[in-house]
């Protein structure tokens, strides 16, 4: 069924994620960074073509954005992908790195403005 | 069903090639402004998008105008990539321009460094609401004026008083197709805000 979402804004395809409408763990931002395990754990469940290509692109490090965009899939739709990932053990997920407003990391800033002076 | 095999936990190893961390910086303005631009000509890699399907289900009444016959719209976003060294990646996302997707700035806005705004001469009206949605908000920005053809007829100062803009708020006059025009903006927007954590921590 796909009419009981009221809470969210977005129509997700179900069809690629068995009906679920919510990511069962962790919270995946477009800026969280997701890496595959090297090696995938032996023991997990055969993973679905979806989660394959999924895994296949974030050998290396990459954003859930990317992600999504490359597989030319929803970010919601990404996100409950690698939501099962991430429970299965073949994926970690790495936050954004915080932003306070409050207490600005100047280390930070300046790392960007010196990245963004070699341009 | 796969998926349904608890049996194994998940590990908490580290990620096998050191993940970098990621920060964010938003590209805002009014439709057709040059954001994608902007991203495209500072981006390490061609602009890439994605487009999430919408229903008008989770949108206030006020913001159906103009789609209640399009069921099946979808709101795209842009964004590109800068690597900042082997540990951290910043991420440009240039914001839906049409005002009827204001909610994605919401999302969008949560854990950005700041934004660009960015405004067209010649209808400089149309970057009145990003202007206003980041003022509100407390999100640092600054204002990147895109010179039709890189032409700027006006001097900064003049959009300043137009835009009944702050002091604090840096006006640069740019073209978005130029990389080293953009990467000045990204840069005007960084001591922005190195200059507001300064000026907060001595007082």
């Amino acid at each position: 069924m796909t009419g009981g979402d009221t809470g969210g804004r977005l129509v997700r395809p179900f069809t690629l994620t068995g009906g679920r409408t919510r990511p069962s763990r962790a919270d995946f931002t477009l800026i969280t960074t997701v890496t595959a395990l090297d090696p995938q754990p032996a023991r997990a469940v055969r993973p679905q073509p979806e989660h394959l290509r999924i895994l296949r692109l974030c050998a290396e490090p990459v954003a859930v954005a990317e992600v999504a965009a490359r597989l030319d899939l929803p970010v919601s739709v990404v996100v409950i992908l690698l939501s099962d990932l991430l429970e299965a053990g073949r994926i970690t997920a790495r936050p954004p790195h915080p932003v306070d407003r409050a207490t600005p990391d100047l280390d930070l800033l300046q790392k960007v403005r010196d990245g963004l002076g070699r341009l | 069903m796969a998926g349904s095999d608890r049996a194994a936990p998940a590990p908490t190893a580290p990620a096998s090639p050191a993940a970098p961390e990621a920060v964010k910086i938003l590209i805002a303005g009014g439709f057709g402004v040059g954001k994608t631009t902007m991203v495209g000509s500072v981006s390490e890699i061609a602009p890439l998008r994605t487009e999430e399907p919408l229903t008008a289900a989770g949108l206030d009444v006020d913001d159906l105008a103009g789609i209640e016959e399009k069921r099946d719209t979808t709101v795209a976003l842009d964004f590109g990539r800068i690597s900042i060294g082997r540990e951290l990646v910043l991420y440009l996302f240039g914001t839906p321009g049409q005002q009827r997707f204001w909610f994605m700035w919401n999302d969008l806005a949560i854990g950005a460094l700041g934004a660009v705004v960015l405004v067209d001469v010649r209808r400089p009206e149309s970057s009145f609401a990003a202007i206003d949605f980041f003022e509100r908000r407390g999100i640092p920005f600054v204002v990147g004026v895109n010179g039709f053809h890189g032409r700027h007829p006006y001097p900064a100062e003049e959009i300043r008083e137009a835009l009944a803009l702050p002091e604090h708020v840096k006006v640069l006059l740019c073209d978005a197709r130029e990389r080293a025009s953009s990467r000045d903006v990204l840069i005007a927007l960084i001591d922005q805000l190195i200059d507001a954590a300064a000026s907060a921590a001595a007082s």
